[in-house]
């Protein structure tokens, strides 16, 4: 018993670090379209990501967390030894922590996403047998890291799309501004409460029937709509005479919608990537409290709740520097354009939370903005570097693999049992 | 932990303020040479050699300008209007500047004055192209504001007759430019041959302003058409 102790300590202490990992780097990708686009400052960012990624993390974060915990590897193989897959678990969450920390430091674009799937299915395949690895679950995954860049990028075209013929291309911008953006509020409120409150909230213990979802989910939709609309018709309507000032007022309207889609993205990246850090460690608890691979209890909230802590102090200590520099470094995106990348993304995210999907935050963001310039929205991007985002996961799977292999050989060599 | 954010290093540079900025550049350029003309016509040779270093000044930043944005536009860009459109306009721009050099160096290099009886009608016609030009770079002072609106809509129709207004210019300028010649033509006899025919091209070279001005405004209606 006092070993499981230790176990789950071990596992609570790899966890933590990986989330103030996790919070120190990754949160600032999922926030570039929103700091990018000036609409809010980087404090009020910094004080949005606190508070929905803490939220996305232990509300919506169960179904990600799952997936890692027991979804990839074929625990059944283990009944013998259930010390194996602890192990293994922490090898991973180690590996994913170094190989993260090697990365940043260099300012390589790496996924925490591709780490830790790569980490978790190399100490499954080599560390115990090829076919203790559920290929078929990872098969999937793999697929998703591929389709979430084009849903979003697909979304993100949409959205934009929408928005010049909605708003931009008439010939008094504001007004139609004023007419449309409410509806895109409500989008928003409304469909990111939709797939949580449908998918996400078993494991807090709650239940809803799709009625009441619908319905939740249209209440705080109008509640964002209501809160969004009167801070909008504060901003004083501008005659389109008055030229030079037209389109700065059309943005700072967008404005008030970029600060629903920031609250939307943290929601998101909490919810998917709290998992990261708290799915092999959920595993280690499950397995060194019941002394049996089989994992049937739902993920404990408090395992959430640690996730959701060690992102926020990362970004107390760290990420709040990151977003700092993120922002000032995007002089290209306005707030029309960062709405539709960052809704796009959020969506995005969201409903592969919802589906237990771990995806690359990073990955989607880009495929976002990507669809926002197809649409002519972005002056600029650079294909090279996207297209050198969307491969490093090439290396970081093979990297995280390998990293954890060592780990868990060492582990099995010198750990007490 | 070292990160700047490797999702910031996706956004290229847009080209809006560097063709701005040069277009500035290569209008500030032009308008020096009435100053110059007018020393030239008080025979105040010091005057004219200032009034000519500032150009050339002016021509060689803005030639910087032009480097630095031809290097911001690698090939593998993603732009709502095309790279080739792009760099055409730049240089377009840039041989607004050059050709301000070129008859800034005859005028400084060959000493030349023009002819009393059509002294004024010179400056006439010039301020007309550099009416042209001003009327380009205030077309390309929107592209900002046509990135903002993504090159459609009431912002496209307000460039649109902006380069309208551009092309009559130009036509006012071509008839000025016409008179100007017969004027010279009736002076021939009276003036020294080499003389002459340096004047026609000084002429020429001044109308060539007003038509490279014409020309970026027709690049930038391509940008929209697309």
């Amino acid at each position: 018993m006092e070993l499981a102790i230790f176990y789950i300590i071990l596992a609570a202490l790899f966890a933590l670090f990986m989330a103030w990992g996790i919070g120190a780097n990754d949160v600032a990708n999922a926030m570039a379209p929103s700091v990018g686009s000036k609409a809010i400052t980087i404090k009020q960012a910094i004080i949005i990501a606190a508070i929905f990624e803490f939220a996305g993390a232990v509300l919506a974060g169960g179904g990600v967390t799952s997936t890692i915990r027991r979804g990839i590897v074929d625990a059944s193989l283990l009944s013998g030894q259930p010390e194996l897959l602890i192990y293994g678990m922490l090898s991973a969450l180690l590996a994913a922590g170094v190989w993260l920390l090697i990365a940043s430091r260099f300012g390589w674009p790496v996924s925490t996403t591709h780490t830790i799937i790569g980490a978790v299915v190399g100490f499954a395949a080599i560390g115990i047998g090829v076919s203790a690895v559920h290929w078929p679950q990872v098969g999937r995954i793999a697929m998703s890291w591929v389709v979430s860049p084009l849903i979003a990028g697909v979304m993100a075209w949409l959205l934009f799309i929408s928005v010049q013929r909605l708003i931009l291309f008439r010939d008094n911008p504001l007004k139609y501004a004023r007419r449309y953006v409410p509806f895109y509020m409500f989008l928003a409120g409304f469909f990111m409460t939709w797939v949580t409150v449908d998918k996400g909230l078993a494991h807090v213990g709650l239940e809803f029937t799709t009625l009441q979802s619908n319905l939740v989910a249209l209440l705080v939709g109008a509640l964002v709509t209501a809160i969004g609309t009167f801070f909008m018709l504060r901003i004083p309507y501008q005659e389109p005479e008055k030229r030079d000032f037209h389109f700065v007022t059309v943005e700072r309207i967008f404005g008030i919608l970029m600060v629903i889609t920031a609250c939307c993205m943290a929601f998101a990246h909490g919810s998917n990537d709290v998992a990261n850090a708290v799915g092999p460690a959920a595993a280690v608890v499950s397995v060194a409290l019941s002394g049996d691979v089989a994992q049937e209890a739902i993920v404990p909230i408090w395992i959430l709740i640690i996730g959701g802590i060690g992102i926020v102090i990362g970004l107390a200590t760290y990420g709040h520097r990151v977003i700092a520099t993120v922002g000032q470094n995007i002089t290209a995106l306005t707030p029309s354009r960062g709405f539709a990348a960052g809704l796009a993304a959020a969506a995005t995210i969201v409903m592969a939370s919802g589906t237990g999907l771990p995806i690359s935050t990073t990955h989607t963001v880009v495929g976002a903005i990507l669809g926002v310039g197809l649409a002519g929205g972005i002056a600029a991007i650079n294909l090279r570097v996207v297209g050198s985002i969307f491969m490093s996961w090439v290396i970081t799977v093979p990297a995280g693999a390998a990293l954890s292999v060592v780990f868990f050989l060492l582990m099995r060599a010198l750990m007490p049992s | 932990m070292n990160t700047s954010g490797y999702i910031s290093r996706i956004f290229g540079t847009s080209p809006a303020r560097p063709l701005q900025k040069h277009m500035d550049k290569a209008a500030k350029c032009a308008h020096k040479l009435p100053k110059l003309i007018r020393a030239t016509y008080r025979d105040d040779w010091q005057k004219a050699a200032a009034a000519r270093e500032k150009i050339v000044l002016l021509e060689h930043a803005a030639d910087d300008l032009k480097r630095d944005l031809r290097l911001s536009l690698p090939k593998s860009l993603l732009m709502p209007v095309s790279r080739s459109d792009v760099l055409e306009m730049l240089s377009r721009q840039d041989r607004i500047a050059n050709r301000t050099k070129d008859i800034s160096g005859l005028i400084i290099g060959r000493r030349i004055i023009m002819p009393e009886p059509i002294q004024q009608a010179y400056l006439e016609f010039l301020e007309r192209n550099l009416d042209a030009v001003t009327q380009a770079r205030k077309s390309v002072h929107e592209l900002d504001k046509l990135y903002e609106s993504g090159f459609r809509g009431a912002e496209a129709d307000l460039v649109m007759e902006m380069t309208d207004e551009l092309g009559r210019l130009e036509d006012q300028s071509d008839e000025l430019q016409v008179k100007l010649r017969a004027q010279l033509f009736a002076l021939e006899p009276d003036l020294h041959p080499v003389d002459v025919i340096f004047l026609y091209k000084i002429i020429d070279r001044t109308g060539d302003l007003g038509d490279l001005a014409q020309r970026v405004g027709s690049r930038l209606l391509m940008m929209i058409a697309r």
